[in-house]
């Protein structure tokens, strides 16, 4: 197994050398430039400011050059230098990360637990009344757009009944600690993470109920129904554990996009975290920023992809790892 | 009178007195803390090297200048007490406050004044054009700077608001990386409130200076600047009580009337006299039928500029005249006119010979108003006949078209700061045509008469030669339309009623809180 995780690390370092030489090549051709751009913030723009601004980001510079000094920075872990937030990267990018985890992992949960046990119910009650209504519930949550659904939930749980903030991360100068901070940070946590968390949901209820009647037909079932195995043994024990092998394919390639995917949430909410980073980046031409984004995410995409061929393993021993 | 129009009205007028008048008659009350809205956030704080709309608003409470503006726009004292002006008008005397302490207790003296100008000759592009006049500057003592002009320049006494050259710290600053000094995070002002936090994407948080030289002032504890991304969640975070203040722009304008008649609201378009933001079209005078000035008139005679101020604006603005909003100095609306007349913009453009060529428009991504804007101007161009293509891009994007002069007709919208000589002359010069910039004078437009016109008005002597040289600039611009004006944008700011004297300056909310107090 070590020898498995080692060569898929070197691997990863290949994929994250290709994806940081794409993306720098690819942001530099949308039309735009950054100086260009602060220079019209500044409400001003003349030749010398544009010039000094362009020195000051490196864009004066050849681009290949400008390519070996990124690259030379990544390799020593260094993300670069935001000129726009004057401040650096990887800095920016760990004030933002705790909240994007907070959110993205509990909208992840969120999805995962109730996707698989509607999906689940949906395939034990397959053609009733039930698996009807749950598909509907479902699927009303995918079609809604996200927006849509979040400025929804402000106006029925922040503005007509009052219980739920409807921005933020924290109650702003409430200065709370200990469980009285946990409590507030969860009731800011509450409305973004279900709306995240509801609309991934109807996927891995869709695939949990697809996948489970599928195995449900297979001869070993049938082998376990005539060995006089109770309905929920079968369910549990044989049919779920055979049909989850899609849904965690399906979950570890949702996990790796969550940290870059929450960027409709993050704003509608006014959650501090990288989607929001991100974005502004990509308006403002923040090159290094937006790299150093890009590079956390696929760090991340890779990582979680390890993870899921070393859960595969677990869910079905059958799998061997193979060098 | 259609309701929005009312509205208009009332926002313009009665509301903005009901919003500022019973405030001076009451006796301030200190303590309390403001949330306000700031939007988007601001890249950084260090307003001598970032001068965004969004840092001006938050640093304007840390940085000050030596002067700030009524809404007449006359010099107010702020880090100077007072001024003189030589006979020739070619040198500046301004004395400083005594006492003034910057926020880590260091004296404030002319030796931050002259540090502050060759600083922000490098960082700052508005002040290095600004500073273009000044011969020398000298500190003959702590507390006296002196201005030697090359020459007169009329609108020198209008440059020293905070946004356009805010004092910087010599001790902190000099002989430092500027762009990387540790300050610039954490900025020290000589300012009514003191940095104190800034969680990245949630809050700027910024609490009063005890040792303000202004003794009582500021009245309010502290402000949370709080940074909330999308348009519809500020409205509600003012509907819910999270915030007390939303700035001038925070919310989509069709939002404005509703957030106006919510209990103990109070609404004003005061505070942007100083920057009298004027919306136009540019127009590409280089080439295809722009470049004929029948098309271009055509253009101004298409647009029904009643039905944008009245149906997109919300009756918020006023229908421009010109190149001079009507708030800022030698304002004439004495020029050739151009009311809605879709049939003569049809006849124009048939005798300048247009077939139908492809005119691609470039609306402004500043939101959803601006979006039906463009609709609307697209609308009325294809009623006279003309064959309109919209280019949709994001900011970044549409700038740098505007600057490779690579649009037919493009949205905009500028501030004026005063006077014709810092923020009009610059859209018109021929020496402002440089490609890769935006800005500028971008379409492209080359007059020696109005070169002359606006070279000779900056340095004019007395105020009324300077009066007549931009009416006459005016009428001619105007009669050759190099650009479409549109309006003279109103950005209201709502504000709880419990917040009193917020805006007492021409300044506006840019200005700082440190009159503002809390009628708790």
């Amino acid at each position: 197994m070590l020898s498995f995780v080692a060569q898929r690390v070197v691997k990863g370092v290949i994929v994250l050398l290709a994806i940081v030489v794409l993306n720098f090549f690819l942001i530099r051709l949308a039309p735009g430039d950054p100086a260009i751009v602060m220079a019209g913030e500044a409400g001003a723009s003349d030749q010398v400011f544009v010039r000094q601004l362009r020195e000051k980001f490196g864009l004066d510079k050849p681009l290949p050059e400008q390519l070996f000094i990124y690259v030379k920075g990544i390799a020593t872990l260094d993300l670069g230098f935001s000129f726009r937030q004057q401040a650096p990267v990887a800095k920016l990018i760990a004030e933002r990360l705790p909240a994007t985890l907070l959110l993205t992992l509990t909208a992840f949960a969120i999805s995962l637990v109730l996707g698989v046990l509607f999906g689940t119910f949906a395939a034990r009650f397959a053609g009733t009344m039930l698996d009807t209504g749950i598909t509907i519930f479902a699927l009303i949550f995918y079609a809604m757009p996200i927006f849509w659904v979040a400025l929804m939930g402000i106006l029925l749980f922040s503005v007509t009944v009052d219980w739920l903030p409807s921005f933020g991360y924290e109650t702003v100068g409430a200065n709370l600690t200990g469980p009285a901070h946990v409590v507030d940070v969860a009731r800011h946590l509450v409305m973004p993470a279900m709306t995240l968390g509801l609309f991934f949901m109807a996927t891995y209820t869709r695939m949990t109920r697809a996948s489970m009647l599928e195995v449900k037909r297979l001869d070993f079932v049938k082998t376990a129904r005539a060995k006089g195995l109770s309905d929920s043994v079968i369910q549990r024990r044989h049919v779920l554990r055979n049909a989850l092998l899609p849904v965690v394919t399906l979950a570890g390639v949702h996990a790796g996009t969550l940290i870059g995917g929450a960027v409709i949430t993050e704003t509608v909410f006014a959650w501090p975290g990288i989607g929001r980073l991100m974005y502004d980046a990509l308006l403002q031409r923040d090159y290094n920023l937006l790299l150093g984004v890009f590079v956390t995410c696929s760090v991340m995409v890779l990582i979680f992809n390890l993870i899921t061929d070393l859960i595969y393993r677990l869910v079905d021993p059958r799998i061997e790892f193979a060098a | 009178m259609s309701k929005r129009v009312l509205l208009g009205l009332l926002l313009a007028c009665g509301l903005t007195a009901s919003a500022l008048t019973p405030a001076l008659a009451q006796e301030p009350k200190a303590g309390g803390v403001i949330n306000a809205v700031i939007q988007p956030e601001p890249p950084g704080l260090m307003l001598a090297m970032i001068q965004n709309g969004p840092t001006q608003m938050v640093s304007g409470n840390i940085f000050e200048g030596l002067l700030r503006y009524n809404p007449k726009l006359e010099p107010l004292p702020e880090l100077a007490e007072s001024w003189s002006v030589s006979e020739d008008a070619k040198t500046y005397t301004f004395k400083l406050r005594k006492g003034v302490t910057w926020h880590d207790g260091k004296p404030f003296t002319s030796a931050d004044v002259l540090f502050s100008i060759e600083m922000l000759k490098q960082t700052h592009a508005r002040a290095r054009t600004n500073l273009a006049q000044v011969d020398k500057v000298e500190a003959p003592d702590d507390t006296t700077v002196v201005f030697t002009l090359k020459q007169p320049f009329g609108p020198f006494l209008g440059i020293f608001e905070v946004g356009s050259m805010p004092m910087v710290p010599k001790h902190l600053y000099e002989g430092t990386d500027w762009k990387t000094n540790p300050y610039n995070n954490a900025p020290v002002g000589t300012g009514p409130f003191m940095f104190k936090e800034w969680q990245k994407g949630s809050f700027i948080r910024l609490v009063k200076n005890p040792n303000y030289y202004e003794k009582g002032k500021p009245y309010i504890d502290e402000i949370y600047w709080q940074i909330i991304p999308d348009a519809a969640a500020r409205s509600v975070a003012y509907e819910t009580g999270k915030v007390d203040v939303l700035p001038g722009g925070s919310v989509e304008n069709f939002d404005v009337p509703r957030l106006s008649k919510l209990k103990d609201t109070c609404v004003t378009g005061a505070g942007w006299e100083f920057f009298s933001p004027l919306a136009w079209l540019w127009l590409n005078n280089r080439q295809g039928p722009l470049a004929d000035k029948r098309v271009r008139q055509a253009v101004m005679y298409a647009i029904d500029r009643d039905f944008a101020k009245d149906v997109i604006w919300n009756g918020l603005g006023k229908v421009a005249t010109g190149p001079s909003s009507s708030a800022i100095k030698y304002y004439t609306d004495d020029v050739p006119k151009y009311p809605y007349d879709p049939a003569k913009a049809k006849a124009l453009l048939k005798e300048a010979g247009y077939k139908g060529e492809k005119i691609r428009i470039l609306p402004l991504a500043y939101g959803e108003t601006w979006q039906r804007w463009g609709e609307a101007v697209k609308q009325n161009l294809m009623d006279v006949g003309m064959n309109i293509e919209t280019i949709s891009t994001d900011v970044a994007g549409g700038n740098q078209k505007i600057g490779d002069w690579d649009y037919d007709i493009a949205f905009t919208y500028l501030y004026q700061y005063g006077d014709p000589a810092l923020g009009v002359g610059r859209n018109y010069i021929s020496s402002n045509i440089a490609k890769g910039q935006v800005f500028n004078n971008v379409e492209g437009y080359s007059n020696p008469e109005i070169d002359k016109l606006f070279a000779d008005g900056a340095v004019a002597t007395p105020d009324s030669k300077r009066k007549e040289i931009y009416e006459k600039a005016q009428k001619i611009l105007v009669e050759d339309v190099p650009v479409a004006w549109m309006l003279e944008l109103q950005f209201p700011t709502i504000m709880s009623c419990k917040v009193k004297n917020l805006i007492t300056t021409g300044i506006g909310v840019n200005d700082g809180f440190k009159d503002a107090w809390l009628d708790k």
